[in-house]
């Protein structure tokens, strides 16, 4: 069963003209969408049981704390978790992963020791790393990638060695968009001793993902890349390592008891959920994943190849266009390319004027760009609601660039 | 908006022939800017004699808004007293932020339509900006 042809009726955004044409958006893996049920859970919590959770005795906030509650228990099943308590509510994966630098990684990582990351990560997923690097005296090592960028596992034994006590990746890359062999690194670093930390924030939204056959022990996901509002996003972590890790913030709602001096902590996931949490928000999070699950992960999967095939296909008949990344059938929904004379920059810009949305610039991953030797480039991305014709408009659009700028060829 | 308002002919002219674009032997002052929000980057090079800006050149990589704007500014400056090049800056940033254009910027009133896209004021003041901390480093010396 596919997605259905009326999917784009559940999306109120993608009706308006925009400088005069439809709008095209082709930006999802920036953010994604909301359709109108997730907009409405939003709606319906704030009209009728807003209230603070796991504290009144009152009607609304019962409900507010079992909506919640049962928003945390649907992202569980839709991760494969372990169970609810595995799952840690933040503001999106960038704090997932501050969360397991600060609280685990603080804890677990000391001088001499190494902590392996990618050539291709997101600022989130490495930044945090390098703070924590810097701090206790680690070393970071990165597996690189290829011309196709692809992750070259050849020196992986040699990356990983009996110092190596965290590998940080990305599941799909959001600027190449390569799946990677997360389950065979997994393996590898096990192997080691090392723990696995996977970003998840562009698999998660676009395929099934089951955390532990991923291998990860820790896992982060954002809501808005996956039809939820921003703002809310969540960790898995396997139970023993969340139970024998330290608090993250302090506060409210993670503790069990407080005295003037000391305090005990709460029980999981609260331990790490430090003061009012957003609920609105967390409540429509489980509002977009039973959307995601009435269309079927698998379906949404194979709509986004047949999207990205398309893409690939229709892009690679523009002169003087370089596609960055994999081949389709290696990718998710996302397509960089480089266009031989116009900057990225000015490519988005004429976009634009075309109702065309498309991210210009380096995507959080300067290191990446900075490896290819460009300083930016455009990305394309799609997700359950694209059609081909607006890859057909982006590839008219495209045109119009050239003719623009003159560009021959 | 109308993409007319932006990408003018003389902009896409010095986009595609910039001028005094490459590094200069023996300069005074080397200068660099960037944009870090969208990775655009620009190296301004000076050689000043008597309160003259003698010569200058610019390289870097950017969209064509950051490099048609330096490459203007370049043509502009090049022969004129520090105390002029530094009005120039004022008043061309002035325009940027919605002044009304002054005369004496010449055909660099082309870049005025970049105002109407607020995003890209960035990229036009980029090459200006980087001008203006390489003067002031001169006259801190």
């Amino acid at each position: 069963m596919g997605i259905p042809a009326t999917i784009r009726e559940d999306f109120p955004i993608l009706r308006q003209r925009v400088n005069g044409h439809p709008l095209v958006y082709l930006d999802s893996a920036s953010t994604s969408q909301k359709p109108r049920q997730v907009i409405a859970a939003l709606v319906r919590y704030y009209e009728e049981y807003n209230a603070n959770v796991h504290r009144g005795v009152y009607s609304i906030a019962e409900r507010a704390t079992a909506e919640y509650e049962a928003a945390r228990a649907k992202v569980a099943r839709f991760l494969g978790a372990g169970g609810a308590d595995e799952i840690i509510f933040t503001r999106n994966v960038t704090e997932a992963l501050n969360l397991v630098a600060y609280a685990w990684g603080r804890r677990h990582v000391g001088p001499g020791d190494e902590i392996l990351t990618t050539e291709m990560e997101h600022h989130s997923n490495l930044v945090p790393w390098q703070l924590l690097a810097q701090e206790r005296g680690a070393r970071l090592r990165h597996i690189p990638f290829d011309d196709r960028g692809r992750l070259v596992l050849d020196d992986l034994d040699r990356l990983l060695t009996d110092r190596t006590r965290l590998v940080a990746l990305v599941h799909v890359s959001n600027t190449f968009g390569t799946i990677n062999p997360v389950a065979e690194i997994a393996r590898a670093a096990h192997a080691r001793g090392a723990l696995v930390v996977v970003d998840g924030a562009q698999s998660t939204p676009h395929r099934a993902v089951d955390v532990r056959a991923v291998g990860a022990d820790f896992f982060g996901f954002t809501g808005h890349k996956m039809l939820a509002p921003m703002g809310i996003g969540g960790l898995w972590g396997r139970r023993d390592l969340l139970e024998a890790m330290g608090p993250f913030l302090g506060g409210g709602e993670m503790i069990s008891d407080v005295w003037l001096d000391h305090a005990q902590w709460n029980e999981l996931p609260w331990k790490y959920e430090a003061g009012t949490p957003n609920v609105g928000d967390a409540i429509a999070l489980g509002a977009a994943v039973d959307y995601l699950e009435r269309l079927g992960m698998d379906a949404v999967a194979a709509h986004e190849r047949e999207i990205t095939e398309y893409a690939m296909e229709r892009l690679g008949e523009v002169p003087g266009l370089r596609i960055l990344g994999p081949g389709a059938r290696e990718r998710g929904g996302v397509v960089s390319f480089a266009i031989e004379g116009i900057h990225p920059h000015d490519v988005a810009q004429v976009l634009d004027t075309e109702g065309v949305c498309v991210r210009a610039g380096h995507h959080c991953t300067k290191p990446l760009h900075r490896k290819l030797g460009i300083g930016a480039s455009v990305r394309a991305s799609f997700y359950v609601y694209t059609i081909k014709e607006e890859i057909d408009v982006l590839t008219r659009a495209l045109e119009k660039t050239r003719e623009l700028f003159r560009v021959a060829g | 908006m109308s993409l007319d308002d932006l990408y003018r002919e003389v902009i896409l002219d010095h986009y595609s022939h910039p001028r005094n674009k490459g590094s200069l032997e023996g300069a005074d002052v080397t200068r660099e800017g960037a944009n870090p929000l969208c990775g655009d980057e620009i190296r301004i090079a000076l050689v000043l004699r008597d309160g003259v800006v003698q010569d200058v050149r610019f390289s870097g990589k950017g969209c064509s808004i950051s490099q048609a704007s330096a490459s203007m500014m370049t043509e502009r400056i090049k022969g004129a007293r520090v105390e002029e090049a530094r009005r120039l800056i004022a008043a061309f940033k002035g325009m940027m932020h919605g002044d009304p254009a002054q005369d004496d910027l010449g055909d660099l009133v082309a870049l005025a339509g970049v105002r109407k896209f607020p995003v890209r004021v960035k990229c036009a003041t980029l090459g200006w900006l980087t001008l203006e901390g390489a003067l002031e480093e001169l006259a801190e010396r």
